[in-house]
């Protein structure tokens, strides 16, 4: 561990923390635009994080300790998974802490967490989005951890730092195994991040919802806190997606600082097409009834695995 | 202590254990006398046990032969790594479940508190002692002396006919087991083995066929008791009915020492095993896992739910069992190292987790009279206590970072990720969907866990007479503390554990694990590999929780004030309007529906009286053991008809059996 190490650590950490609520406002602007109406402005979603800071936090009777340390608990848990994705660089010494099998672990427990506050207060709504939220991870996270052992094979190793300097090196190599990854990734990022066709963020049906009716009993700054920590999830699972299918453009871990400069153009240029290619999916599929949801995702879970057996049979 | 002095101590543990079951007969009645009186004593027994146990992870193996037993066979005792690492998973959770169970028996609850004590320390003492043994005859021994005490520990309330029942379902498999085991010894002894001692067994030179006949019943017999499917039926309905220390016991320390034996059996007396064993194992465990882990989820009994936990939990043990045999059979031992290490670690964390959450169930069980998920709710205001102990169990088994439950999974993905090096080319493409099937249990766990955790402890109370619950005693407090702590402390000092694992890897594989870590960094293959250090990230993540917590309250003014739940503004919620156990098994019901026998009583539209019902059936009992149980019947019949009741007729059968013995010996 260098000095370097850490000062790029905090920097990637900071950035990814500051820029999500960015990338969140990019989807919601290209799904306005997408759907001819007229887009809220980029930084909407910091406008209501600071005007959900602002407020007096209302809470239930009944609601025990276990409710107030959720959102501190959700958002600490997306902040260290951000400490682990390479987003600038590879240069991450806490990853060698955490592979890319404890990511997916403090993913799932983010998500229990979150979903035992839904259960918290004892509504009708919070305990059907929990049940909801873990029917969706049950499969969508065995179809994550798949879809990272395809690209743990390739390269031999665990580490998402490793996985991504490994796969910028032999550039060209296109892995056929990878493909089925790749259409795997992108189904599990869309259902864990609440997205149409499994949920959809923008609902005000209560029936339907999955996450925002886990939250519904949230307000003012543990709201905050959770939305922030949504927006970062979306950016984390981006960068993931970034880091095992597009590893190209980051800093390495010979490369002096200096080289994070030349590293943020191509972050922001990958970042605006990954929102937009979610605006475009969110716009052009209608969201399915709940049930079809597992079908979704073991479509998802089947095709990573069938991504790690090409791999091994084919050695592609 | 000395070394030499291990194996005695540990011997005196046992026999103070069963001193202590027979001085509760001198106030049989009273539950002071027992309770508080002698099972501390025993929690502290468990303590020397545990140190004893450490002691011979890292020192060579003591021996020791009683002058007791039949003629010519004393009772031979040896206590290695193996045995040292289940002594030391014996002493440490044991020490928890008593300290509890000192504050847990009441007046007036089935069995007398004294005999409850003397089975309860009787079943402690020859656990330890099938775990010392070293010649099949003491091993049986003992091996029966656990069943027969964990049979009485069960029917303790006998006065109920579904307990009596479990009891005798629990029997009987134990008993088929037990067979299955003395088989297995008779056919080690094929091998020209001089006497019935394990030293006489590991030099034996048995042929590759009698050895995979040996090892197919040593998985009969140790997965009857284990609970590896389709030999776990026993185990829903045994865990349920035993009073929660004992459930505790049960599923905490008592089936992992099937692990125990399989292990001893399969990778120190039989010869080199032949990689294909592990197959057969591979593919239980892993239906065992899956098919525990949907069973959990359809459950409305607490503790029946965490029992089908446990047959997944097992169902995982078998899995890891199973990849070490095949790369130890494909000589490949440096993975099959890291395969034990993910066991090893898994049958530990378990002992804590499950005998949390069973103590758990026991306080609420006090505390509510209730154990049906359907009547619970909101307990964590009543009972904190209990409450964030639990949590901290129910975090650990769903196999979450930074608690112990998480460390055994990630060894065991290591070791399914290295899986192409076996050499055996069609197998290793079968191996990454046992990979997929072992994470979608894993990521069920978490589910059932959920459901487990909010329907009892979070939400509001769903009978009126929870208001009225609260906090057991200290002592019953102090044993839940002792294994969260447990499980955190396991969870976030992996380095540690892994040192004494390597002791007992060393001892049946031959060489350690490659763990290049230190104390805080588990390192299992390479650093270039895969890394994790639990604590770094359990301070990180403390780290920016606090720096979360404070910038928020800092920047604003932090003020909050209570109000009636919002819940969309529907007014007049109720506690009925929560999901209920049913509802949150529903999901798992509809969409692994093959798996389980369900029967839907739906009201028809006009019903002046409408009953929703739906129960969900084990295939097993309906499909497997009822007409086996017919079978038998009939078999039971037919040989009836030759007792006439006339003693002129049994001498003929007697005199025609004489006849055919003489003609086969003088042949």
């Amino acid at each position: 561990m260098t000095a370097s190490g850490v000062f790029v650590q905090l920097l990637a950490v900071l950035l990814s923390v500051l820029l999500a609520p960015l990338f969140s406002g990019w989807v919601m602007q290209c799904r306005a635009w997408l759907s001819n109406r007229s887009a809220p402005p980029l930084w909407q979603p910091y406008a209501r994080i600071a005007k959900l800071l602002r407020k007096d936090a209302v809470l239930a009777t009944d609601a025990t300790a276990l409710f107030r340390a959720v959102p501190y608990i959700v958002f600490g848990s997306m902040v260290a998974a951000a400490a682990i994705i390479p987003s600038l660089s590879t240069d991450l010494p806490f990853a060698q802490a955490a592979d890319v099998i404890a990511l997916v672990g403090l993913f799932a427990l983010a998500r229990v967490f979150i979903a035992l506050a839904g259960m918290d207060i004892g509504t009708a709504f919070g305990t059907l989005g929990s049940r909801r939220e873990m029917l969706v991870g049950f499969l969508a996270e065995p179809a994550l951890l798949m879809v990272v052992f395809t690209s743990s094979l390739i390269t031999g190793s665990t580490l998402l730092p490793t996985i991504a300097e490994a796969l910028q090196s032999h550039q060209l190599a296109l892995h056929a195994s990878l493909a089925f990854a790749a259409v795997a990734f992108v189904m599990v990022l869309l259902a864990e991040n609440a997205r149409i066709p499994v949920d959809n963020p923008t609902t005000h049906l209560e029936l339907t919802m999955i996450h925002e009716a886990m939250v519904l009993e949230y307000s003012a700054r543990h709201l905050a806190l959770i939305e922030w920590a949504s927006s970062l999830k979306l950016f984390n699972y981006a960068c993931i997606g970034f880091a095992l299918f597009l590893p190209w453009g980051m800093a390495n871990r010979a490369d002096g600082l200096l080289w994070l400069l030349p590293a943020l153009p191509p972050l922001l240029l990958k970042l605006a097409a990954a929102g937009l290619g979610i605006a475009l999916i969110e716009t052009l599929s209608a969201k399915l009834r709940i049930f079809r949801a597992p079908e979704f995702l073991a479509t998802a879970f089947l095709l990573a695995v069938l991504g790690v057996l090409v791999r091994l049979m084919l050695a592609h | 202590m000395p070394d030499s002095m291990l194996l005695p101590v540990a011997l005196g543990v046992a026999t103070a254990w069963v001193l202590m079951g027979l001085a509760g007969f001198v106030h049989p009645r009273s539950v002071r006398w027992v309770a508080r009186g002698i099972f501390p004593l025993g929690a502290l027994g468990g303590l020397v046990m545990a140190a004893v146990g450490l002691q011979a992870l890292f020192v060579p193996a003591q021996q020791l032969v009683l002058p007791v037993g039949l003629p010519e066979l004393p009772v031979h005792l040896r206590l290695d790594a193996l045995s040292g690492f289940f002594l030391l998973l014996l002493g440490l959770a044991s020490a928890g479940i008593s300290t509890f169970a000192a504050g847990y028996f009441r007046e007036g609850e089935g069995t007398a508190p004294g005999l409850l004590g003397m089975q309860y320390h009787v079943f402690l003492a020859a656990m330890s002692l099938v775990l010392l043994a070293a010649d099949a005859y003491s091993f049986m021994l003992a091996w029966e002396v656990m069943a027969m005490a964990s049979y009485f520990l069960v029917i303790s309330q006998h006065r109920i006919a579904e307990i009596r029942s479990a009891g005798y379902v629990y029997l009987l498999l134990a008993h088929l087991g037990a067979i299955a085991l003395l088989l297995c010894f008779g056919v080690m002894m094929q091998g020209g083995a001089a006497g019935l001692t394990f030293a006489a067994m590991r030099t034996a030179h048995l042929s590759p066929a009698w050895a995979s006949v040996a090892f197919g019943l040593a998985v009969v017999g140790f997965g009857a008791k284990a609970g590896l499917v389709p030999l776990h039926v026993w185990l829903p309905e045994a865990h349920p009915a035993a009073p929660s220390p004992v459930s505790a016991l049960m599923s905490g320390v008592m089936l992992k020492t099937a692990i125990y034996g399989l292990l001893r059996v399969s990778l120190d007396l039989l010869p080199a095993p032949q990689w294909w064993w592990g197959v057969p194992l591979l593919a239980l465990g892993l239906f065992g896992a899956l098919f525990g882990v949907l069973f959990a989820a359809v459950q409305t009994d607490m503790k029946r739910l965490l029992a089908y936990s446990s047959i997944e939990n097992i169902g995982i043990a078998f899995t890891a069992l199973g990849l070490t045999l095949v790369f130890r059979g494909s000589g490949l031992p440096l993975l099959a190292a890291l395969a034990l290490a993910a066991l090893l670690y898994h049958v530990l964390n378990h002992a804590f987790f499950k005998s949390l959450l069973f103590l758990a169930t026991g306080s609420v069980l006090h505390a509510t009279h209730e154990r049906s998920l359907g009547h619970l709710g909101g307990l964590l205001r009543r009972m904190p206590w209990v409450g964030w102990t639990a949590l901290i169990g129910t975090l650990a088994i769903a196999g979450l970072p930074p608690l112990n439950g998480f460390i055994a999974e990630w060894l065991l993905l290591q070791a399914f990720l290295s899986t192409p090096q076996i050499p055996q080319a069609f197998f290793n493409l079968l191996i990454p969907l046992g990979a997929a099937v072992l994470v979608l249990a894993g990521a069920l766990a978490g589910y059932v866990m959920v459901k487990f955790y909010g329907v009892i402890f979070l939400g509001r109370p769903r009978e009126a007479q929870l208001a009225a619950a609260h906090d057991p005693g200290w002592l019953e407090r102090a044993g839940l503390v002792w294994l969260a702590a447990g499980c955190i402390l396991l969870g976030v000092l992996p380095g540690v554990v892994l040192q004494g694992i390597d002791a007992v890897s060393r001892l049946l594989i031959g060489r350690p694990l490659a763990q290049a870590g230190d104390w805080l960094w588990l390192v299992p293959v390479s650093p270039q590999r895969a890394a994790y250090s639990p604590l770094i990230v359990l301070l990180v993540g403390l780290l920016v929780i606090g720096l979360t917590t404070l910038v928020t309250h800092r920047l604003y003014s932090g003020r909050s004030r209570r109000a009636a739940a919002w819940d969309c503004g529907a007014p007049n919620l109720t506690a009925r309007m929560q999901d209920t156990a049913e509802g949150f098994g529903q999901p798992i019901r509809r969409i692994f529906d093959p798996f389980f026998q369900t029967h839907v009583e739906l009201p028809r539209p006009d019903d002046a009286a409408p009953r929703y019902r739906v129960t969900v059936d084990d295939r097993f009992w309906a499909q497997v053991y009822t007409p086996l149980a017919q079978a038998v019947l009939w078999v039971a019949r037919q040989a009836g008809r030759i007792q006439q009741g006339k003693i002129s007729v049994y001498l003929l059968y007697s005199f025609l059996t004489l006849l055919v013995l003489l003609m086969v010996v003088i042949r």
